[in-house]
């Protein structure tokens, strides 16, 4: 067992994680927490993988499920902004319609073939650092190189730029933001918009790169929830966010290896002597999500750092409050 | 709603000969109306659901008949329909309850999961011996059932009350880890010749059902009613009770409504939180008990059709009335039970999904009312 080998494939697992979460992060702070986080990844991995079956371009597939899974993100922005209705309840329903709407469209989209995937390459340079190298830059599907891309750019975008702030402010005090001229209605819908394509790109990445296939509910098997949970833990931000992914990638990576080998550190493996135990080692992603909210619920208290502040609160003009 | 409306914005003028507007309601809508606009729902979301059907290739009206008539259509299938009922309505308490705190577990299914798996435990471990009477087993069950439900609602509980811990996502985590954990049962210590379930239970530990009392009266062969429906209307009845008429509910309901007040009333909102979770988790258990030793009498992988989550849907649709979760949990009993033939096999869970997003969508109805008025009309 070769552990760079695990922390590659963990690189890549996490990927479908962080592209999940910045999406949720960019909705949240806006102020609209979507709890469909499953739903959409659920049906963009569907669409993706059964327009790469039919056409043939995974690029397609690719494009189609982020269209898809951003326009199901809709409905629960109209519910949530124009019908000011409770976010979390609607965001669950969003998970139930986009989970029945992918299972019904995807119903024997498992015995379909192979797809062609996406490319696969390594970074001429990059890839001869020792250990970082063979982790993060060799043969990686491109989706990986494009969330590598992503973490400085949405963090640049987030924090410095000025749409950035409009972001921001449109999280933490609409009504100052509204005043301002921003136009707070529009712009929620939009960042939940981008955060369902970013879902539908992640339910993709499973789909056409990382685990290609449709495999029912079984093919994000929660990672969705992860991902919102993953949120809380970054504390919204996107640097935070790649770190957990790509830690969480690592760990259902580990999962799924540590019971191929006889040996393990020299000793003989109990994982592979009892097979058994692979129950409550797939417990261990889900075990370890609970944790790392206590971890994170623990530092934002310390550290004063809060949601944002209108965050799951609808904003209704001329309405005093937030 | 704020007292001072602001001047409402010019409207927009469009081709239509009258205006549509949309205003804040000053006054509680008439009792009926709440009834009308979940009703106006469902029938909204069938249509849409029928529309679906139709365009993946299938028959929304043959579809449909067929719910009706595989679920309702005689006493036979109804008596099935009541047997699905029986785990929803406990389940859809479970989610009512913490819901008018606003604590939202959504660990029904993981809860229904370990409330199997307690009263799996008294019958495989054995506590105790396989000759015991019913009248030992079924309460020893009930027992273990609840607790261990309520056990895995305690944990995301005091995760939220100690910690402030998300509720929503750990109660969730909580269900993948159930799941495993009955896995490792079935697959590891219970399994019976190599195969993925145990052994089935002694017959004393069958909950009685109806059938049962064919010899004396026959009509009554097939039925397979059991008395955990019995329980779950009876569960429904406590609920009722300690949510309208008990202290205890008046706090509950008071920190869902307005935290702030309950705080300053004196009311411990930590203490609240652990022990609404317990309770919702609890009956969530004794769910997963019935329907073990209610309907499956072995434990098991597939027990569970996703009954946590349609429990969350049934309670939303009943606008959390413990009483109102009955008659609507038969009506998806008879969905989930006629769904089983229904192809493409995810019709069901996508119709429950469509049901909910359009209840939320017409709760607008509730608090805003639409005005159509002729133009010129207006002021």
């Amino acid at each position: 067992m070769n552990i760079l080998i695990i922390l590659q494939a963990g690189v890549a697992t996490g990927t479908i994680l962080f592209f999940a979460t910045i999406g949720e992060i960019l909705a949240e702070r806006s102020g609209v927490m979507n709890l469909g986080v499953e739903g959409m990844m659920l049906i963009g991995a569907m669409s993706a993988f059964s327009v790469a079956v039919a056409t043939g371009s995974p690029w397609l597939g690719l494009l189609v499920a982020m269209l898809v899974a951003g326009l199901l993100s809709q409905i629960h922005a109209f519910i949530a902004i124009k019908l000011q209705a409770d976010q979390v309840v609607s965001g669950l329903a969003l998970t139930f319609l986009g989970t029945g709407i992918a299972l019904v469209f995807g119903e024997g989209l498992s015995k379909s073939g192979s797809i062609s995937m996406l490319p696969d390459f390594s970074i001429p340079l990059l890839s001869k650092i020792p250990i970082l190298g063979p982790v993060f830059f060799t043969s990686h599907s491109i989706l990986v190189y494009i969330g590598y891309i992503m973490i400085p750019l949405v963090w640049f975008y987030i924090n410095r730029t000025r749409p950035g702030m409009h972001l921001r402010a449109v999280g933490e005090y609409p009504a100052a933001a509204d005043a301002l001229g921003i136009n707070v209605y529009r712009l929620r819908y939009f960042y939940v918009f981008v955060g369902g394509m970013l879902a539908g790109l992640a339910g993709a990445t499973i789909s056409l790169a990382v685990a290609p296939g449709w495999f029912s509910e079984m093919t994000t098997a929660g990672q969705g929830w992860i991902a919102v949970g993953l949120v809380i833990f970054a504390q919204w931000d996107p640097v935070r966010a790649a770190v957990g992914s790509y830690t969480f990638g690592a760990l259902r990576r580990l999962v799924l290896d540590i019971q191929g080998p006889t040996m393990l550190l020299g000793l003989a493996n109990p994982f592979y002597y009892n097979p058994y135990w692979g129950f409550f080692l797939q417990m261990l992603p889900y075990a370890f999500t609970i944790i790392v909210l206590v971890i994170g619920s623990r530092e934002a208290v310390r550290k004063r750092i809060g949601a944002p502040a209108a965050l799951g609160v609808p904003y209704i003009r001329g309405e005093r409050g937030l | 709603m704020a007292d001072v409306q602001p001047s409402p914005a010019p409207a927009k003028r469009w081709a239509l000969p009258f205006n549509i507007r949309v205003e804040p309601r000053l006054t509680e809508p008439p009792r009926w109306y709440p009834l009308f606009t979940s009703f106006l729902a469902v029938v909204i979301a069938l249509i849409i659901g029928g529309v679906i059907i139709a365009f993946v290739g299938g028959n929304p009206f043959a579809s449909y008949a067929h719910i009706a008539r595989a679920s309702l259509g005689s006493v036979g299938v109804f008596s099935d329909t009541l047997v699905k009922a029986t785990p929803l309505i406990l389940v859809s308490l479970a989610a009512s309850v913490a819901f008018r705190m606003k604590l939202w577990n959504i660990g029904a299914e993981g809860q229904f999961f370990l409330g199997a798996f307690g009263a799996s435990a008294v019958v495989l471990i054995p506590l105790l011996p396989e000759t015991a009477s019913r009248w030992l087993f079924i309460p020893l069950c009930m027992l273990a059932g609840i607790l261990m439900g309520a056990l895995w609602g305690f944990i995301p509980g005091f995760l939220k009350a100690k910690y402030n811990v998300n509720e929503i996502i750990s109660s969730l985590m909580m269900n993948y880890i159930a799941v495993q954990w009955n896995n490792y049962f079935i697959y590891a210590i219970w399994t019976e010749g190599g195969f993925q379930m145990s052994k089935v239970f002694t017959k004393n530990a069958w909950l009685p059902r109806l059938t049962d009392l064919s010899a004396s009266i026959p009509w009554l062969r097939g039925l397979t009613v059991h008395l955990g429906f019995i329980f779950a209307v009876i569960a429904a009845v406590l609920v009722w009770y300690i949510l309208f008429r008990s202290r205890w509910g008046y706090e509950i309901r008071l920190i869902g409504d307005n935290p702030q007040a309950a705080r300053y009333a004196g009311i411990n909102i930590t203490r609240n939180i652990i022990l609404v979770m317990m309770l919702s988790g609890g009956l969530a258990g004794l769910a997963g008990m019935s329907e073990i030793t209610g309907v499956v009498h072995r434990l098991q992988g597939a027990i569970s059709p996703g009954f946590g989550f349609t429990g969350i849907i049934i309670a939303w649709l009943s606008k959390l009335n413990p009483l109102v979760v009955v008659p609507v949990s038969i009506l998806f009993g008879a969905l989930i039970l006629a769904g089983r033939e229904i192809q493409p096999s995810g019709i069901p869970k996508m119709i429950q999904g469509i049901i909910l997003v359009c209840l939320i969508a017409s709760d607008f109805l509730l608090r805003y009312r639409v005005v159509i008025a002729k133009r010129g009309e207006e002021a």
